[in-house]
């Protein structure tokens, strides 16, 4: 056991904490919720620029395509570190974290060559088209179709809860391909130029005021069949590679911006009184920053075993559902703490910028987005522990 | 960065493992906790001839010089097994009298170490906690004046009371936590000397054995002082935290035995023609329970870690003990719900775990106790 970085991993972050230092840029002075403008996009963009120029864009993508051939943990020091430093947030994670892999480990030569180093230099942004109004935790029953039409295939139906879609360039999206057979085996994967004609977005408000997600129309969308990514009919094959990826990979960049909203907790209950005593030294008050904190270390430690494992060259398993169960409702239970410690105030848009209702209010989706906190159980009983299948 | 337990600590671990499956099936945990002592002298012989007594102590005494995470594998293994006895009272006072050294560590710690010598600490009272202030603590040592006929050896006298004491009553020494004037100090104190009163009182968990300590103007000579203020303060804490770390392993063992048991059970119990496993609020009970199982391994290695490497080691230890004290708890109701009525019997072998967590959860602390002891590092 060691829990120390090795000599390679502290070169890399030390490497990556002084290009940071000389190159992350001013935070975004416009309120980066509720309204997104398009002045934030570029912003990022810009950064997704940058970091490709200095060769920080796909750290843990193999050298092959473009990125850095890091180790599982060093991506983790990557993640950590970024946020710490306080760069833009990543809006390429999808492409970066979920679409290029999937495509690195299933697409044709022709596809890597034409998407991987746009994803890297942050020209493509993707979004993830999955969900449809009547599948959600039932993935498989998916019912937008593609239909084969000499070179192409048309796609018709509707995805819902679609992150990003209102700026992507890309969708990796999931079609049915088969009505005659078992519905997970007629479900085959595209990538589709959200420009094609016949695709249309429409934002959704979520209730933390964001509109970080969208309904996607698709009316006789026509997708050439060199977009097909992996086989035919095999797309949920294709489409769990990606979702293993992402329960995997989020742990890592989540942590820094929850150890951050502790550090200003803390900072509160040392500075803000109550009938005129101080926060921090309201017994129950003590024991819900420490039970935050045990919680938060349990989150760090639980991450680093799982990158442990991986970076010994296990593929993420079934098991990642431990994280991503354990952070969401982690995630949560720290909103709480923060709302009833700061009490009355924490609800108002003027304390903090709003912060700590905004959290509260994302925290919710935290135990929805990326599979269900139920799913996520029942993965547990039955693939980790071989119970029978409930359903 | 490697989080995992090496080769030679996996071997360790399976040896120990295999280890309790011959010698201490559960049979024979029932069999010796309905004894009045839960020890059996040549299981007890066995182990230190294994090296689990002092393992991680220095070779200078006799131990095996092992660390802290290897301690912590056989603690996990030894609670997985539910081993009853005193092994993790022993380590706690062999490790408190080897962090104290000098001669009476020199004198005692390798009959420890090979069984003969049998030695527990008497600290906590009634009115106390585990953070010990000598302000308010019952036993006291005071000076009564008289010399002995060895000349310039002060006799003192202690007298108060300390309970919870593990094992008393099968030890040949008693460690003791005492005050004076308005320091703590560290006593050594052969259980047979006059004015000191052992009485059983029996505890939830009867694979270990607890007592209550009476002293009464019991006979303290100087060299009976092992360390007093700073000196005695810091050898406390320090072998508190070892022994925290081998209470949340056997913990971490517990929650073992329950996430097998309660899975293994919930995939062979048929209700409604079909196995009590396929319902899904059982299923989520299992989940939960894998959760907190995995959670605590990673707390627990941590902790044991960083005492390794000196590191923060307050700090790791004490979110151990909060989370694993709270998720052994947790666990254990999953646990007997998922079982329905035979979890609740005296036949089925739950509640031995379950009671022998139940006190787990208080040794050295409760969550609420370490809780507020990170408060104070984080807030001050
Ligand atoms: C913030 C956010 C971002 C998202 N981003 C994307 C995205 O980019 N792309 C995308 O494709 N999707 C995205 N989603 C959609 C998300 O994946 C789905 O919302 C999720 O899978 C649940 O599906 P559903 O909403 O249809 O709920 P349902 O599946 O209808 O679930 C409703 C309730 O029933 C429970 N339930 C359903 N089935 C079972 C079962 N078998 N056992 C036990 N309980 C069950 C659920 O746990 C839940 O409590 C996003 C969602 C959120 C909240």
């Amino acid at each position: 056991m060691d829990l120390n970085l090795t000599p390679d991993e502290q070169k890399f972050r030390d490497e990556l904490r002084s290009w940071l230092a000389a190159n992350v840029p001013e935070p975004w002075p416009g309120h980066r919720r509720g309204e997104a403008d398009a002045g934030y996009w570029d912003h990022l963009r810009d950064w997704q620029q940058k970091l490709f120029g200095g060769g920080w864009a796909g750290v843990s993508w193999p050298v092959e395509y473009g990125g850095r051939g890091a180790s599982p943990i060093q991506q983790s020091i990557f993640l950590a570190e970024v946020a710490r430093a306080r760069a833009p947030e990543h809006f390429g994670v999808i492409g970066e974290g979920l679409v290029g892999p999937t495509i690195m480990a299933v697409g044709s030569e022709q596809q890597k060559q034409k998407f991987l180093p746009r994803i890297l230099s942050g020209k493509d942004i993707w979004c993830q088209g999955y969900s449809e109004p009547n599948s959600g935790s039932d993935l498989a029953s998916l019912s937008t179709r593609a239909i084969r039409d000499g070179e192409h295939f048309v796609v018709n139906g509707q995805k819902i809860w679609t992150s990003f879609a209102q700026i992507a360039d890309w969708c990796l999206l999931l079609v049915r391909t088969d009505t005659s057979v078992a519905k997970h085996k007629g479900i085959t994967c595209l990538l589709v130029d959200m420009k094609s004609p016949g695709v249309s977005t429409k934002p959704l408000r979520q209730m933390s005021g964001d509109s970080g997600f969208n309904e996607v129309f698709f009316t006789d969308v026509r997708v050439p069949i060199e977009n097909q990514l992996g086989e035919l009919n095999n797309g949920w094959r294709v489409g769990l590679v990606v979702l293993m990826n992402e329960r995997a990979n989020l742990g890592a960049s989540v942590y820094v911006s929850f150890e951050e909203t502790m550090r200003q907790l803390i900072e509160h209950c040392r500075t803000r009184k109550r009938n005129g005593r101080l926060l921090a030294e309201d017994p129950l008050v003590r024991q819900n920053i420490a039970q935050a904190h045990v919680e938060l270390e349990l989150f760090r430690l639980n991450t680093d075993r799982a990158l442990s494992r991986s970076n010994a060259g296990e593929t993420p398993g079934p098991e990642g559902s431990i994280l991503k169960l354990y952070w969401s409702e982690m995630n949560q239970r720290l909103s709480q703490t923060a709302m009833e410690i700061l009490g009355d105030t924490a609800q108002l848009s003027t304390f903090d910028n709003g912060n700590w209702a905004y959290r509260y209010l994302r925290s919710r989706g935290n135990t929805i987005e990326g599979g269900t906190s139920e799913i996520q159980r029942n993965i547990l009983a039955e693939r980790v522990l071989g119970m029978p299948k409930s359903y | 960065m490697y989080f995992d337990l090496s080769k030679p600590q996996k071997l360790l671990q399976q040896s120990v493992r295999d280890f309790c499956k011959r010698e201490i099936p559960i049979s024979r945990v029932r069999a010796l906790m309905e004894t009045d002592s839960a020890m059996d002298d040549s299981l007890w012989m066995e182990m230190a001839e294994q090296g689990w007594i002092g393992l991680h102590l220095d070779e200078q005494y006799g131990g095996l010089g092992l660390g802290p995470v290897e301690l912590s594998v056989v603690a996990e293994e030894l609670g997985r097994a539910c081993v009853p006895g005193p092994w993790l009272s022993t380590n706690w006072a062999a490790t408190l009298l080897a962090s104290i050294g000098g001669p009476v560590a020199s004198e005692l710690l390798p009959g420890v170490f090979d069984g003969s010598m049998r030695i527990t600490i008497a600290a906590l009272e009634e009115q106390g906690s585990w953070s010990f202030d000598p302000a308010v603590m019952e036993t006291r040592l005071s000076e009564n004046g008289k010399k002995t006929v060895t000349e310039a050896v002060t006799v003192n006298v202690l007298n108060g009371r300390k309970y919870l004491v593990q094992h008393a009553q099968q030890a040949d020494h008693l460690l003791c936590v005492a005050g004076v004037d308005d320091e703590l100090c560290l006593l050594t104190i052969p259980v047979a000397s006059d004015g000191l009163r052992i009485t059983s009182t029996p505890g939830i968990d009867a694979t270990r054995k607890v007592y209550q300590c009476d002293f009464s103007n019991v006979p303290i000579r100087r060299d009976q002082i092992l360390a007093r203020g700073d000196e005695a303060r810091q050898a406390l804490q320090q072998s508190q935290n070892v022994a925290m770390v081998a209470v949340c392993s056997e913990m971490l063992g517990i929650l073992q035995w329950l996430l097998k048991t309660t899975v293994e059970y919930a995939k062979s119990r048929k209700q409604f023609d079909r196995v009590i496993g396929s319902f899904q609020v059982v299923q989520h009970m299992c989940a939960d329970l894998l959760l907190l199982t995995e959670s605590a391994r990673s707390a627990v290695w941590n902790a044991a870690w960083a005492l390794q490497e000196n590191l923060d080691a307050n700090r790791a230890v004490a979110v151990a003990k909060v989370y694993v004290s709270d998720a052994v708890r947790k666990a254990g109701n999953l646990a007997v719900q998922s079982h329905g009525g035979i979890g609740f019997t005296w036949e089925h072998d739950l509640h031995l775990y379950y009671k022998r967590a139940k006190a787990d959860e208080y040794l050295f602390g409760d969550a609420t106790f370490h809780r507020e002891r990170l408060a104070e590092m984080i807030l001050g």
